[in-house]
């Protein structure tokens, strides 16, 4: 049964509840279209610049390091292109299993785990760290074939350092390694992090880090369009990073090779620089270590042997070893007693084997003594009561004034980090080391470069070139020219003030005349018998006293171990010096019978291209390479074929005729690929 | 539906034709229409890097044109008759979800009948509102106060078994539907007042009963900035997609939010972010007036409806159509919680493109037979 009116009503009130309905839809529509007014008007270009923030993200783009080449254009430091299998950390929950079960697809050895784990604890903030570098085509293969399950795991193509040479010139060249956590620290305090972006080494010793700004290059930067994913989309901008600039060195590391080989087990160094230039020919420490061990984190037992070894092979000790210099000291000595009028060249002493002083007797070398001594004499047969007298004649003060400007105990200046000072001995130094006043006791000892004395090797050498150049005072540099990659052109790393040491020129060739005779008639006589040249040298022996014995105790070496130091400096030829050098093989006994051999083979192998006859050729003969070619080839291949040397022989200008004449006979541009290395080099 | 067979009976040919295609409503047709432009257009851009989206939706569009046809082509009747049956399945279904159904990410959803899985809440979307209009229908001039006791039980089954699952966004949008045909069925505006008195004091007790899951939505809701990774990224970033589409938009297929895979679900419950950065507050204009204008003409078929039922349901069926859009705006702006409610006739999916194919039919089918078929 239905009510008429009942239903009219119902159908009044339902369409006034539709008009309610339509009410609150369009309030409500309205309240949602307020809030897009709002986001789409008012906040636009808050929103506007936040959807371009996230879009575009900012990625450095890491420049190449720059290259190093000795000074015939001999690769020492590249950069060489590979795969390595690397890892993130942050998106790995299990590390340990991850790398177990990569393990199971690739060989990982235990040295690579042990590398891993200490980078990993290093900077466990980094988001990639490289697990095994290098990795062959087929383990490429593999991992991509696995790569479904693995998180966090990527192959990257990066480029890598590597040192071809190993640890031929490792002190010199030195390393690159990982930024640690400290050194990142350091750098953001000094605001140069940005120079870093995008960067994970730096240079940490030796050139690599005293050159870090030249080799490094700056950093270029690339705007991307980025996913929400963080996967770089497209590029929008970029801005090229630079290269950095190459290097070429001073050093003949043919010559170093030959010098560690000459060198063998012993311990020792030798600095060899061009008197006329400042320029370092070969900078050897020996033992030395493979710096290749070090760039991306040297696993903990590998380090532990290096820096446990009692030899010392991470030990600069050309840079930072300091010796009494013994004997070799007495030439420079000699013109510190003529230049203070102490003695006259002809001044004669006699020499009984012994110097008195104040009731205490000093000691000759030899106990029978040399008898009558004059200036000549003395350094010939190394007399050491000459030099006592003189010494205590001169006074400590007097020797100090003297000596500072040949650099003994100063730095040297040298493009070579963390170079040690030495002591040169004087009152003032002795009241604000000791605060005590000099003996007069203690100066004749001083006289023959034993005392307090302690130079380093460089230092020696660097004073044996000063002579050579009759007190000529030039930097010494390892770094010969900087080498911009891209145009090409050189800059000499150096350019040395030049400073001279006031000094008689006839006094200078006196003393140079008694080093001749040390080699002729004196202590170096054995050793450069039938020498070609006329070489100028000093032996000399350094009593080892007070040899740290923190190190592990070793029977066999003890012995050894105090056994005298054996040194010597000399410059070649007596007119017009091509070569200075100082070295010291520690513990060789007397300085001629360890140390001086090396010099004689290293004089005939600059100054005459000559081997001795059981050392092969260091290299495969290379082609020697000028520097106006070499500014065509900025990244020479570590081995190019023979036939193109001919640009050694043919001058750049050469008509073209002249290389293909010599290509017809590659035998021949072999041979003067062959030829000595240093002398054509410096021409 | 005899007297309409048999007019037809005396037509021409082509009447006949005209009369079995042509049984759309003209002003709902061009709505629909230009929503479904705007739609593909947006489907294009959203689904480029989604490789089968755009012509799923295309198929998707013909489909529920399909069902919208067929639904605009059965009499209001055939829907009353079914309406019993079709609820009494629904209700058995979700009970069998209860008992068998399979469970997904910690909710149970899904039955699986071997060879296939069915979603039931979806269909009682439909069914509820139906089941509740003939009730009030078939109790017609006399309703008394327990009719509505009767109805919100009804009503609170399904709602309690969806709720239960747990899917609380379907469960408010079942109860929104059933309780939209008791509004127009004439519940007192005091009981009305008094209910909304009362859920608002439960509120409390609701915060208590709810998942963390959906306790995490409410919150991150309030404060995106607490979980900028989690869901609160979804707010942010379709806030940022919005906001930096400015008055015009960034055109069309180069929203940068959208491209660069910053909007999550971007071809379904977020596509209004894509559209808005894209085609900007002008293109939000549009097509909120076109969404207005199905409201408007659905409320307009209520009122005109000859029946009881038609009436009922069609109010409720433009009433639930305005709480998606509305639910699913106001959770692309940030005034609404993450739930999975997709945009009429834009979000990509079948079911609920079907779903709103059918109710759309039946609006046009309730206003086709508006005066033809008077009940009793």
């Amino acid at each position: 049964m239905i009510d008429i009116s009942k239903s009219e009503s119902d159908l009044r009130r339902l369409r006034w509840r539709l008009v309610f309905a339509g009410v609150m839809v369009v309030l409500m529509f309205c309240i949602v279209l307020s809030r897009f007014v709002w986001l789409q008007v008012f906040r636009h270009d808050a929103f506007h610049a936040q959807a371009e923030d996230n879009r575009i993200t900012v990625v450095p783009v890491a420049p190449a390091r720059g290259l190093i080449y000795d000074r015939n254009g001999v690769m020492l430091a590249e950069n060489v292109s590979a795969f390595t299998l690397e890892l993130s950390p942050r998106q790995i929950v299990d590390l340990d299993k991850t790398i177990d079960e990569l393990a199971q697809i690739i060989e990982i050895g235990q040295r690579e785990r042990r590398r891993f784990k200490r980078l990993y604890d290093d900077s466990r903030n980094a988001e990639w760290l490289p697990l095994k570098t290098r990795l062959t085509d087929e383990e490429i293969a593999l991992i991509a074939a696995n790569r479904f399950r693995f998180d966090g795991v990527e192959v990257r193509a990066r480029l890598f350092r590597n040192y071809p040479l190993g640890d031929t010139g490792a002190h010199v060249v030195g390393y690159i390694g990982r930024i640690s956590p400290d050194e990142k620290r350091r750098l953001d305090e000094d605001g140069e992090s940005s120079d870093y972006a995008g960067l994970n080494h730096m240079g940490k010793v030796g050139i690599e880090l005293s050159y870090e700004s030249t080799l490094r290059g700056e950093t270029g930067f690339e705007e991307v369009e980025v996913s929400a994913g963080g996967r770089a989309v497209r590029s929008l901008s970029r801005e090229a990073a630079q290269t950095g600039k190459n290097l070429t060195l001073s050093i003949d590391i043919r010559l170093q090779r030959l010098v560690q080989e000459w060198y063998g087990k012993r311990r020792g160094a030798m600095v060899a620089i061009d008197p006329a230039t400042g320029e370092v020919l070969a900078f050897v420490s020996m033992p030395t270590f493979d710096p290749n061990h070090f760039i991306d984190g040297i696993d903990q037992q590998t380090w532990q042997s290096l820096n446990e070894d009692p030899d010392k092979p991470m030990l600069n000790r050309a840079l930072r070893g300091t010796y009494p210099p013994g004997s070799t000291y007495k030439p420079f000595m000699a013109l510190a007693v003529l230049q203070n009028g102490v003695r006259a060249p002809n001044t004669i002493i006699s020499d009984p084997g012994y110097y008195m002083l104040g009731g205490h007797r000093f000691r000759d070398s030899n106990p029978n003594g040399h008898g009558a001594v004059d200036l000549r004499k003395s350094i010939a047969v190394s007399s050491d009561t000459y030099y006592y007298g003189a010494a205590y004649e001169l006074g400590v003060d007097r020797i100090h004034d003297f000596m500072k400007p040949w650099g003994f105990g100063q730095l040297t200046g040298i493009d070579m980090p963390s170079e040690t000072t030495g002591i040169l001995p004087s009152s003032a130094w002795k009241m604000k080391r000791y605060k005590t006043r000099w003996l007069p006791g203690e100066t004749p000892s001083v006289g023959i470069g034993q005392g307090y004395n302690a130079f380093t090797i460089l230092q020696l050498a660097h004073a044996t070139a000063i002579l050579a150049n009759g007190g000529k005072v030039l930097r010494p540099h390892i770094v010969k020219s900087i080498v911009d990659p891209i145009i090409g052109s050189h800059t000499p790393a150096v350019d040395a003030p030049e400073v001279t040491i006031a000094l008689r020129p006839d006094y200078v060739a006196l003393v140079k005349q008694s080093m001749v005779d040390v080699n002729r008639t004196g202590t170096g006589r054995v050793a450069f018998a039938g020498a070609e040249y006329i070489a100028a040298g000093k032996t000399g022996t350094a009593q080892v006293i007070g040899i740290k014995q923190n190190e592990r105790y070793d029977a066999r070496r003890i012995a050894e171990r105090f056994r005298d130091h054996s040194l010597y400096m000399a410059f070649a030829p007596l007119d017009n010096p091509r070569i200075a050098l100082a070295l010291i093989v520690e513990n060789g006994g007397f300085g001629a019978q360890a140390a001086a051999p090396i010099a004689r083979k290293v004089f005939d192998y600059v100054l005459l291209g000559k081997l001795p006859k059981d050392t092969a050729e260091p290299f495969p003969a290379r082609p020697e390479l000028d520097e106006s070619e070499m500014r065509d080839v900025p990244e020479p291949e570590p081995e190019p074929a023979a036939s193109p040397a001919a640009g050694v022989t043919a001058p750049p200008a050469a008509p073209p005729a002249a290389p293909k004449a010599v290509a017809h006979s590659p035998p021949a541009a072999v041979k003067a690929g062959a030829a000595p290395t240093s002398s054509a080099a410096r021409n | 539906m005899g007297s309409t067979a048999l007019s037809l009976n005396r037509r021409s040919p082509w009447e006949l034709v005209r009369r079995f295609i042509f049984v759309f409503d003209r002003p709902l047709l061009i709505a629909l229409g230009m929503i479904l432009i705007i739609s593909i257009a947006t489907m294009y851009s959203a689904g480029l890097d989604f490789p089968g989206r755009f012509n799923g939706h295309l198929r998707n569009i013909g489909v529920a044109l399909a069902v919208l046809w067929v639904a605009a082509l059965l009499p209001p009747s055939v829907l009353m008759r079914a309406a019993l049956p079709l609820y009494a399945v629904g209700i058995a279904l979700l009970v069998a979800v209860a008992l068998f159904g399979s469970t997904s990410k910690g909710a149970t959803r899904w039955l699986d009948l071997g060879f296939t899985r069915i979603q039931p809440s979806e269909m009682i979307k439909i069914t509820t509102p139906l089941m509740l209009a003939w009730y009030f229908d078939k109790r017609e001039g006399a309703l008394r106060w327990f009719d509505f006791l009767i109805a919100a039980a009804l009503l609170i089954v399904p709602f309690g078994l969806i709720a239960k699952q747990p899917d609380l966004g379907t469960a408010i949008l079942v109860l929104a539907a059933g309780a939209y045909v008791i509004f127009f069925a004439g519940l007192s505006w005091r009981l009305i007042l008094g209910i909304t008195v009362a859920g608002l004091a439960a509120m409390p007790l609701i915060w208590i009963k709810l998942h963390d899951y959906q306790r995490q939505r409410v919150l991150t809701l309030l404060d995106p900035t607490s979980d900028p990774l989690g869901k609160g990224f979804h707010i942010i970033q379709s806030t940022i997609a919005v906001g930096s589409g400015g008055l015009g938009g960034k055109g069309w297929t180069l929203g940068t939010q959208t491209h660069l895979e910053f909007i999550p679900e971007r071809t379904t419950d977020f596509i209004m972010a894509v559209y808005a950065e894209e085609f900007g507050l002008y293109g939000v204009i549009i097509l909120m007036l076109l969404y207005l204008a199905i409201i408007f003409r659905g409320l307009m078929i209520a009122g005109a409806a000859g029946t009881s039922f038609g009436r009922l349901l069609a109010g409720s069926i433009t009433l639930s159509f305005f709480t998606y859009c509305f639910v699913n705006l106001g959770m692309v702006i940030g005034i609404l919680p993450v739930v999975g409610v997709p945009l009429p006739w834009m979000s990509y999916g079948g079911t609920a493109m079907l779903t709103l194919g059918l109710s759309l039919g039946m609006l046009m089918s309730i206003h086709r037979h508006r005066s033809t078929l008077m009940p009793h």
